[in-house]
């Protein structure tokens, strides 16, 4: 079921965004408050839960010993999902993952994988033979806007929370549990396009309204690791490099959130 | 029912938590906590985590399951695949279909479904953290997310669970002594006409002993029911002092 603005209320959100202002009084880059919550469910080996505004998002991370690729038989296998369930809001249904929930997890992963959040070669037990898999799944239970930045806020607390359960599995070839091996802080800065107005994490309605979509996800060091342009508007050059200037204050102010909850230092 | 004969399930008369055998684990139960659904319920029992929302009444799709004289209330129970400590993979099992039927089925009974014919009240359980006794902490929480929406019911659904564990009727099995106890009885109980309208049972109990349990899981989801009412109070006695303190502020 897609939910439909009225009419009254797309005008008014356009009015808003040409007067430079926001629905909910935030300046155009401005976060809303987010509350980074980890190892919050214990089954899992690591786990976060971020609240951005009223988003409401959790994600796990759960490791099992498996087979490597036949390509990268020296590196650990890492898989990201992501389940938008009906919970969350009344467009999503019940069934297997559709496109949104695809491009989402996607996203998020290609941020950890191309930013090289976990050092993969660790995770390597037996050469060809036997790897740690990781498993991340993102889980949506209330959706006001902006699942990228969220999701991917999430991921990296939870992989920071995450402990290689070594102990639990015989052929793991350590006896004691460790901290997941963490190279790099990234995280996405996720911008949305409203006629010619650029905004930082936009709720619901400016979501709805939105003409494009920018995700950008920088490491520790500024580097670009992963971007993703969405939905059917465009942006123009110059544009995005302004999104990638404005995404360096911003992701350092969030990876710092994300390091003081987590409290992990050797990084 | 496990029968690992090593695990040891009871010591001195306790059960390995401490717990006697009436006692349950703690239960909270927080209403209002989502901002996209009707309503919502946060329920925390013992280990146990689960979020329930509530969309609706809806119209109802597909549409040949629409009734034509009443709503259909739908549940759906899920664990996300962090809920447990062997990954589950995500989507519907045989396990969680039957359980959205039981718990379906249960909640029916105290809503009033001939308000709202041709359409659907989507009840939607999600268990975040498992740790025994998912499905009653999921009928429960699942009642009070049913009145959060505001949805007119005879009563709210209290469920809760007893079993057996080393030749003893105990109430709430924990983890272990839901693994390798005797027997699993989940009950959902209707407390203001004194129904059962979730009963399952899996292990082995002679008739005196499906009575003990029966007993102690009848009194047990009284004491639960106090727990819903009071998480609705909660919720919705403090908005309503909120607006009285505004109200004499703006000197209404």
């Amino acid at each position: 079921m897609k939910e439909i603005l009225s009419k009254i209320t797309k005008d008014y959100l356009y009015r808003l965004v040409k007067e430079g202002k926001r629905v909910d009084g935030r300046n155009m880059f401005e976060y809303r408050d987010i509350e980074i919550k980890a190892g919050e469910i214990e089954p899992a080996e690591g786990s976060a839960r971020v609240r951005l505004g009223d988003t409401d998002v959790y994600v796990g991370t759960k490791m099992d010993v498996g087979e490597p690729f036949p390509d990268t038989p020296e590196s650990g296998v890492l898989t990201t999902s992501a389940e938008l369930i009906p919970m969350a809001s009344p467009e999503y249904e019940s069934g297997p993952p559709g496109e949104d929930a695809t491009e989402l997890a996607r996203v998020v992963d290609r941020g950890v994988r191309e930013g090289e959040v976990v050092d993969t070669s660790e995770l390597c037990i037996e050469e060809g033979e036997k790897v740690w898999i990781l498993f991340i799944d993102i889980h949506v239970l209330d959706y006001d806007g902006n699942l990228f930045d969220a999701a991917g806020i999430g991921v990296m607390a939870a992989l920071m929370d995450t402990v290689v359960p070594a102990s639990k599995f015989d052929d793991a070839k350590k006896e004691e549990d460790y901290p997941l091996p963490i190279d790099h802080v990234v995280v996405p800065a996720t911008f949305t396009k409203i006629k010619d107005q650029i905004l930082l994490d936009s709720q619901l309605e400016e979501e709805k309204i939105a003409d494009a979509r920018l995700t950008v996800s920088l490491n520790e060091n500024d580097e670009i690791v992963a971007m993703q342009k969405g939905l059917r508007g465009v942006f123009d050059y110059e544009s995005t490099k302004e999104c990638i200037k404005k995404a360096k204050d911003i992701c350092s102010e969030t990876r710092e959130k994300v390091i003081e909850e987590v409290g992990r230092e050797n990084i | 029912m496990g029968s690992n004969k090593d695990i040891e399930l009871i010591e001195d008369g306790k059960r390995m938590d401490g717990r006697e055998f009436d006692e349950l684990r703690e239960i909270t139960i927080k209403a209002g906590v989502l901002k996209r659904a009707d309503g919502s319920a946060y329920l925390e029992w013992g280990k146990n985590k689960i979020m329930a929302a509530v969309y609706g009444p809806r119209e109802m799709h597909p549409r040949h399951a629409q009734e034509t004289r009443k709503a259909v209330v739908r549940a759906r129970y899920n664990m996300a695949a962090f809920s447990v400590p062997d990954r589950k993979r995500p989507g519907p099992d045989r396990r969680s279909i039957e359980i959205s039927k039981l718990v379906s089925e249960a909640l029916e009974k105290v809503v009033f479904t001939e308000k709202y014919p041709r359409s659907v009240i989507d009840v939607f359980i999600e268990v975040l953290q498992a740790s025994a006794g998912t499905r009653c902490g999921g009928l429960t929480a699942a009642s009070v997310a049913l009145a959060d929406a505001g949805i007119p019911m005879s009563d709210l659904v209290a469920s809760c669970a007893s079993g057996k564990i080393e030749g003893q009727v105990v109430l709430d099995l924990g983890k272990n002594e839901d693994n390798y106890g005797q027997a699993d009885v989940p009950v959902g109980y209707i407390p203001r006409s004194d129904d059962i309208c979730l009963l399952q049972m899996d292990g082995n109990l002679t008739e005196e002993e499906y009575e003990e349990a029966m007993d102690m899981a009848i009194e047990a989801c009284k004491e639960i029911h106090g727990i819903q009412r009071e998480a609705l109070r909660e919720r919705y006695s403090t908005e309503l002092k909120d607006e009285n303190e505004k109200d004499l502020a703006e000197g209404v």
